[in-house]
């Protein structure tokens, strides 16, 4: 598409980097038709081409956000569906990060708005904090049918944040200290795991699976001193200062390892934060400090199911033939572009894989999405469930722990992490979530 | 800044903005009508984007009846009315005009009903092209016409330009695979053309509307014929060293009384952009290549592809590759079917639309190498060579006005060779704004006399899509102001 920056405009890295996406883009409409958005609202506006063309407006004429801009680019669920559409490649994914920055630096957001974001992008980020809030969060939940009758956004709001808490809040992880955990046998590998935010506290047998997965293959894996939350909740809210301060203390802590003992990945068992990480290299490349450490730490990230498939797991002798919709979250087929890994490897670890229909839409997760756009959201996790309930498995297993908390009161059966069904297939416990059904039980 | 000319908005309809926009909140949730600049800002054009105008407003309605409420009020006030789909047209068929109202049919998504015994679909008008078929396809189904823009455009523009696809050569175009429409006329009336099957009494309508380009009514509802997809289908990639040759090889292959699927030729510029994007196999080395898909039961299928790679070897084609999986087929078609917008890899595009009698294939590519390297640009050709309708992709920069008048330019000159040699202006795409001053190369005067005297019949005042398909010194009545 035509553009017209200045050349002042064109001095800002940000800016410059945008205008070399929306040049790529042709206008084709493409997109259109695999944004879960435009699908539900049926209007140009909530579809990734009215979003760029919003955007583009936007950032050509230098003008401040405007409430209507911020309602369309609020409801893109960042899933990034488009760009796996896109046949021209425009890179969606740094232009709406652009936008969502500007959004936060030139728009007054309603006191109740600002309230909740606060809120989110202070707690979830915080394992502790996360966690206490949990417990107050179930003593909450009878305020919800109160909440519920209220006509505000806010309210909404809230009972969708407090349906997403768990009734049973797990115990603490010995993953959630710094701790090296040798690998059995000789040593093959040593990999740093992020410890991650909210999902240690939600499912911690998550990171245990994977670290029993990686150990039982010679692989030792370490969590290392200082990291924590990826950015990847504040970066999605435009809060850039905050993100990149996330991010460095994870880039420092990670760098550290790899000039230490050194590293051969660093691996992310949630697609959401990896897809995150993984553009470290781009969130600091005008930061002098940081751009190169940025770039090493980017440049060996993985997501875990893609470090696992570089290991010779087994199959197991009496493959359990349980059939497993596997849902692909967002951010792993789309952000980063795994299509088919965690599939092949459940398979080979002898699970029967049924892909579900409509497998390229979001599920309404989205990070915060599921709080801030309770409706979409909703919406979203109801076509989804119709649709993993086609292939009527026994469980589902998805890579992000964001869709996990999403879909697990909407379908019916467990949700599980890839790697949980990895670790059992290839010698671990039977997962927890699976003990207590019979069926289950036999099988493990 | 470009070449075509779009009128000048009316005043009058412009000071009753207010008006107009409480009209519209009166018929249709006040959260469909959208009237904020910024907001109306991604409806000002559609993928021609060179052309821009920001419409009035836009309204987004959810139903027949709000769509005839709409017409209904926006016709007694005399506004002219710009029907939109997805949005997808390369002929500017949705730009709108200022004094204009936007009409879109995106919300109106549904399938409605399926009858596989007597294979019809019926389904609301904004559902794009491709979800009817993926609603159908477990059921062995599937609907023919696919232009390459399938994924995202929808029915009710398919039916608005009767849109074709690489398949058409075997299965027909939209016009052969539309049983009946349900349609919102100007003054709101609304009439159902066609039926459940081909032969309907009374006059046929229903080809005069498929392909009248949204200036005869809005089409809401639709049925389609649907039909049982084959046992099987395989593509092979045929190379060519000389581009002729492949120009041959295609009345050749339809000489020797082989109807394939699907004949499409690629330039090696057009095969390098899209291998690129879809990692598809595609011989990089050709100068051309040509995509034959046959299909049936496996037996007839290697019947066919013996006799196509005897043609082709005969018409000088070096390769010969045949699809081995029906992975390695849906990636042959991912990057034949994303040829325009992987091109926004390289450079920015006017996308032809000109049909030729397949005889003429060698000449004309030639003469666009001409014609193009005249204006100093560059070209990736790309097309259904099985029923000649070309898309060259003229390659330009935006950013350069120079370049884009040079791009148009060059655009005419190819579509007026199209004529030259016996074809027509527009194979799929339509007229819309784009190709509206070359018709008098196409028709004479009596022709276009005799077309517009059908939609005064239709649209009496020129508000339905007005400054679209006809040349604007041949409307009747001055622009912008109702009778």
């Amino acid at each position: 598409m035509q553009t017209s920056f200045s050349l002042a405009q064109l001095a800002d890295s940000d800016t410059r980097e945008s205008e070399k996406i929306l040049r790529t883009c042709v206008h084709c409409g493409f997109c259109t038709a695999t944004c879960p958005t435009y699908l539900l609202l049926g209007d140009e506006l909530d579809s990734p081409r009215g979003r760029i063309y919003l955007i583009k407006d936007m950032l050509e004429n230098g003008k401040k956000a405007t409430v209507e801009v911020a309602r369309h680019v609020d409801r893109c669920l960042s899933c990034l569906s488009c760009m796996s559409t896109c046949p021209s490649g425009v890179h969606y994914m740094h232009l709406v990060d652009h936008a969502r920055k500007h959004i936060e630096e030139t728009l007054p957001r309603p006191f109740a708005d600002r309230l909740m974001r606060a809120v989110l992008a202070t707690v979830l980020p915080r394992p502790e904090l996360f966690r206490l809030s949990l417990f107050a969060a179930r003593l909450a939940r009878v305020t919800s049918p109160l909440l519920a009758a209220l006509p505000f956004q806010w309210a909404k709001r809230t009972v969708a944040m407090l349906a997403l808490a768990p009734d049973t809040v797990p115990m603490r992880s010995p993953y959630s200290e710094p701790v090296t955990i040798a690998a059995e046998g000789p040593r093959q590998g040593r990999v740093a795991m992020l410890r991650g935010c909210a999902q240690g506290v939600l499912a911690p047998e998550i990171n245990e699976a994977a670290v029993r997965l990686l150990t039982r293959h010679g692989i030792e894996v370490v969590f290392a001193e200082g990291e924590g939350c990826c950015g990847a909740l504040v970066h999605h809210m435009g809060k850039q200062e905050a993100s990149h301060d996330q991010a460095r203390r994870n880039i420092d802590a990670w760098i550290s390892e790899m000039d230490g003992q050194g590293l051969d990945a660093i691996l992310i068992t949630a697609s959401g934060c990896g897809t995150t990480v993984k553009d470290y290299g781009f969130m600091f490349r005008d930061d002098s400090a940081y751009a190169q450490k940025a770039a090493r730490v980017a440049a060996i990230t993985r997501d875990v199911c893609e470090y696992v498939l570089t290991l010779d797991v087994q199959p197991p002798a009496m493959p359990s033939r349980l059939v497993v919709a596997y849902h692909s979250a967002c951010s792993m087929q789309h952000g980063q572009q795994i299509k088919t890994t965690a599939q092949g490897l459940l398979r080979k670890a002898g699970f029967v894989v049924k892909e579900v229909p409509e497998g390229h839409i979001c599920c309404g997760s989205a990070g915060v999405y599921n709080i801030l756009q309770p409706e979409i959201a909703g919406r979203l996790r109801e076509r989804k469930a119709a649709n993993i309930a086609k292939v009527t498995p026994s469980v589902v297993a998805t890579g992000n722990i964001g869709c996990m908390t999403q879909l697990a009161g909407a379908v019916g059966v467990p949700v599980l992490h890839t790697v949980e069904l990895l670790d059992w297939a290839s010698g671990g416990p039977l997962p927890r979530k699976l003990t207590k059904n019979a069926l289950f039980a036999q099988h493990g | 800044m470009t070449q075509i000319a779009m009128p000048q908005p009316d005043p009058l309809i412009l000071a009753k903005r207010e008006r107009i926009i409480a009209g519209l909140k009166e018929r249709v949730p006040a959260q469909w009508v959208i009237t904020e600049e910024d907001e109306r800002r991604p409806y000002e054009t559609d993928a021609l984007t060179a052309y821009r105008r920001l419409p009035l407003a836009v309204v987004l309605p959810g139903s027949t009846e709000e769509v005839a409420a709409i017409l209904s009020f926006l016709s007694r006030e005399g506004v002219k009315i710009i029907p939109r789909g997805a949005g997808t047209s390369l002929s500017g068929g949705a730009l709108p005009q200022e004094d204009a109202v936007v009409v879109g049919v995106g919300r109106l998504n549904k399938v409605l009903d399926v009858d596989f015994t007597n294979r019809t679909a019926r389904v609301q008008s904004g559902i794009t092209n491709l979800a009817v078929t993926t609603h159908i396809s477990p059921d062995g189904f599937f609907y023919a016409p696919d232009p390459s823009s399938q994924l995202a455009c929808t029915i009710a523009g398919n039916i608005a330009m009767n849109s074709g696809g690489a398949h058409c050569l075997k299965y027909g175009v939209t016009t052969n695979n539309i049983l009946g429409v349900r349609m919102v006329l100007l003054d709101g009336t609304i009439v159902d053309f066609g039926g459940e099957t081909f032969d309907q009494p009374g006059y046929d309508w229903l080809s005069l509307v498929i392909g009248s380009e949204g200036q005869f009514g809005i089409v809401t509802e639709a049925t389609l014929r649907i039909l049982r997809a084959c046992e099987g289908a395989r593509p092979c990639l045929l190379g060519f060293d000389k581009v002729e040759d492949a120009g041959a090889c295609v009345a050749a292959i339809i000489a020797s009384g082989i109807i394939p699927v699907a004949i499409e030729y690629m330039d090696q510029t057009a095969i390098r952009i899209c291998e690129d994007f879809a990692h598809a196999g595609y011989p990089l080395d050709v100068a051309a290549m040509l995509i034959v898909e046959v299909e049936g039961a496996d037996a007839e299928i290697d019947v066919l592809l013996t006799h196509i790679e005897k043609v082709a070897r005969e018409n000088g084609a070096r390769i010969v590759k045949v699809s081995k999986s029906e992975a390695e087929s849906a990636a042959i078609w991912k990057g034949r079917k994303s040829a325009f917008g992987a091109t926004g890899r390289i450079a920015d595009y006017l996308c032809m639309d000109g049909t030729i009698p397949t005889g003429q294939l060698p000449y004309v590519l030639t003469r666009i190498g001409e014609i193009v390297a005249h204006h100093r640009l560059r070209v990736a050709n790309v097309f259904h060579a099985g029923d000649g309708n070309l898309h060259p992709l003229i390659l330009f920069n935006a950013n350069d006005v120079d370049e884009l008048e040079r791009a148009e330019q060059a655009g005419n000159e190819i579509l007026e060779l199209c004529v030259e040699v016996g074809g027509c202006l527009t194979g799929e795409h339509g007229v819309g704004i784009e190709k509206r001053d070359l018709m008098e190369k196409q028709f004479t005067p009596v022709d276009l006399d005799q077309q517009i005297r059908v939609k005064l019949l239709f649209d009496p005042d020129w508000l339905l899509n007005p400054a679209k398909v006809f040349p604007l010194n041949l409307h009747p009545l001055p622009l912008g102001r109702a009778a």
